[in-house]
């Protein structure tokens, strides 16, 4: 069956990937197999400079899902550029760089060396991480922020500009509908929840951050319930995440609108996972009678 | 090389308060290359547990691709896991990390320092080191109830023991014991609590030490972040799935 999807002028052999943060900078999962699979590869946030990240615990397992606040750790664009996307040049699969920064001008900054590398495919922002002090979320909860910080981005971004919105909102579709003002190319949607958990027997925190961004099957429905409100409002491709761990999930996600799919949490429990829905997502597309992907977008549910 | 296996459960029994001890056996085993390393377990079938559990491996023996991990039950993942029983399966990733440098140690006198939980990595690295060294080891325990593995310990070392309320051994923690010993060994490794660990960074800082180090994990292979603390290296920290979880004392800020 062909899996080949259009992601606004990015063409990816199958619908899935990674989503960002899970998966390193690919290095450590082709030790499990071939990331020429992939449909694509979305690498870890990158910033202007080195950040350290939050103090420990920085995760915790809640029911059906987990929380998280790592706070952005990476190495700095620069030294992502020199040291990790050169690993990635071996492999066909296109890589999609996740940008992120406290200020408009990091975004850009960012952004402009990264379009600028041959093998980065696309650019996804994320203006949505709710794990940090500056920045980050604050650009995604405020719609005339979100726009002016797309705008300011893809004047430096020749490449397919994907916004990476955050569910912390009151009504997402306005924040979607600036950023597609805005000039963004696509939608990768959604983030983590913010979400606290606290020990019994300490009686504090979890979390050293206090809080984190939820994740895994836990906020699925509502990212099906967004990823459908926002596609009622608009025809830029989305790439839909949240929870996702089984053929099922993708094709539901499918029906909601999005256009491809971006699996996270469920790479820490099988690192196989990606490599295992690609190879099974034929099957289950045919078990629900569908011959074709564009069958499933067809299906989309209104 | 790291795989994903089921593993079979061989046996699976309570040892000491709260404390199992399971046997597994499968391929994997045949990976295992050093003492200290560790193996990331599945809690159930299905979406509910996301989360793998790190546990360190208490021994292994390649001719039989067995290993056996013990482990405390905290929480109902854990809780799951003790309700296991011969002939079921185990989700296991692994092995993970890379565990103690024990292959140039000849001839030395080394002392191996746990407490609680931190405990089992090291029977088997005194396995390893008591075949080529003499090896003392210095338990600490809360209480007599949650002993474990002393008389194995025995075999492959001269054991010490402490236990928080002296209900067992000297009462108090393992650093007093280690106050009391004669000063003349040539390496340590020790495994535990933080603040155990520390102590013993702290009061053997003229030693040649390693610290096998704990930590809520996310990913266990070094992708996630979730496991870093920081480092005197180049960049600043390291990730104990990936990195260690043993690190020499000087490398790592507790």
């Amino acid at each position: 069956m062909n899996l080949t999807v259009n992601l606004g002028g990015l063409t990816l052999q199958n619908p899935i990937m990674p989503s960002s943060g899970c998966f390193g900078f690919g290095r450590e999962f082709s030790e499990f197999y071939d990331l020429n699979e992939l449909g694509a590869i979305v690498i870890k946030a990158a910033t202007g400079d080195k950040r350290f990240g939050n103090t420990t615990p920085r995760v915790a397992e809640t029911p059906s899902g987990m929380l998280n606040a790592i706070g952005l750790q990476n190495p700095g664009v620069d030294q992502i550029i020199e040291k990790e996307l050169p690993f990635l040049q071996q492999f066909h699969t296109p890589v999609i760089a996740n940008v992120a920064g406290s200020q408009l001008e990091e975004y850009v900054e960012v952004t402009e060396k990264l379009a600028a590398q041959q093998v980065v495919k696309a650019i996804e922002i994320n203006i949505s991480c709710p794990n940090v002090q500056e920045g980050g979320i604050q650009f995604g909860t405020d719609p005339t922020l979100a726009y002016d910080l797309t705008e300011q981005v893809k004047k430096v971004c020749p490449k397919p500009l994907f916004v990476k919105l955050s569910p912390n909102v009151t009504d997402i579709t306005t924040i979607a509908q600036a950023v597609e003002e805005a000039g963004a190319d696509g939608l990768s949607m959604i983030n983590t929840l913010t979400g606290m958990k606290i020990d019994l027997h300490t009686q504090q925190p979890l979390i050293a951050n206090e809080t984190g961004g939820l994740s895994g099957p836990a906020i699925k429905p509502i990212a099906i319930r967004m990823i459908h409100q926002v596609r009622s409002q608009t025809t830029l491709p989305i790439i839909g995440m949240g929870g996702i761990s089984t053929t099922e999930d993708i094709i539901e996600f499918l029906l909601a609108g999005a256009n491809a799919v971006a699996v996270g949490t469920a790479n820490f429990q099988n690192p196989f996972v990606c490599q295992n829905l690609i190879d099974e997502l034929p099957e289950t597309l045919e078990k629900y009678g569908f011959q074709s992907l564009d069958e499933v977008k067809g299906a989309v549910t209104s | 090389m790291k795989k994903l296996e089921h593993l079979t459960v061989i046996s699976n029994q309570p040892i000491a308060l709260d404390t199992y001890e399971i046997l597994l056996e499968g391929d994997l085993v045949q990976q295992i290359n050093r003492p200290g390393q560790f193996v990331h377990i599945q809690i159930s079938e299905g979406d509910y547990h996301k989360l793998r559990r790190p546990l360190s491996i208490a021994s292994y023996n390649h001719n039989k691709s067995q290993m056996t991990l013990i482990y405390k039950v905290v929480g109902d993942g854990l809780n799951w896991m003790s309700q296991l029983s011969e002939g079921d399966s185990l989700n296991v990733l692994g092995p993970l990390g890379n565990g103690f440098e024990t292959e140039n140690l000849f001839g030395e006198k080394i002392l191996v320092i746990g407490g609680g939980v931190g405990v089992p990595p090291l029977y088997a690295l005194c396995q390893h080191l008591s075949e080529h060294n003499d090896v003392t080891a210095v338990l600490g325990y809360q209480s007599r109830a949650q002993i474990f593995y002393e008389n194995q310990f025995k075999d492959v070392s001269d054991t010490l023991i402490a236990t928080n309320d002296g209900s067992y051994g000297q009462k108090g923690f393992v650093t007093d014991i280690i106050t009391d010993l004669n000063d003349d060994f040539t390496t340590y490794f020790a495994c535990g609590p933080l603040e155990m660990l520390s102590a013993v960074q702290q009061q053997l800082q003229y030693l040649d030490g390693y610290l096998s180090i704990e930590e809520r994990m996310g990913c266990g292979i070094g992708a996630c972040f979730a496991c870093v603390r920081e480092a005197h290296n180049d960049k600043g920290y390291v990730k104990i799935c990936q990195d260690g979880p043993v690190f020499h004392s000087s490398e790592v800020t507790l």
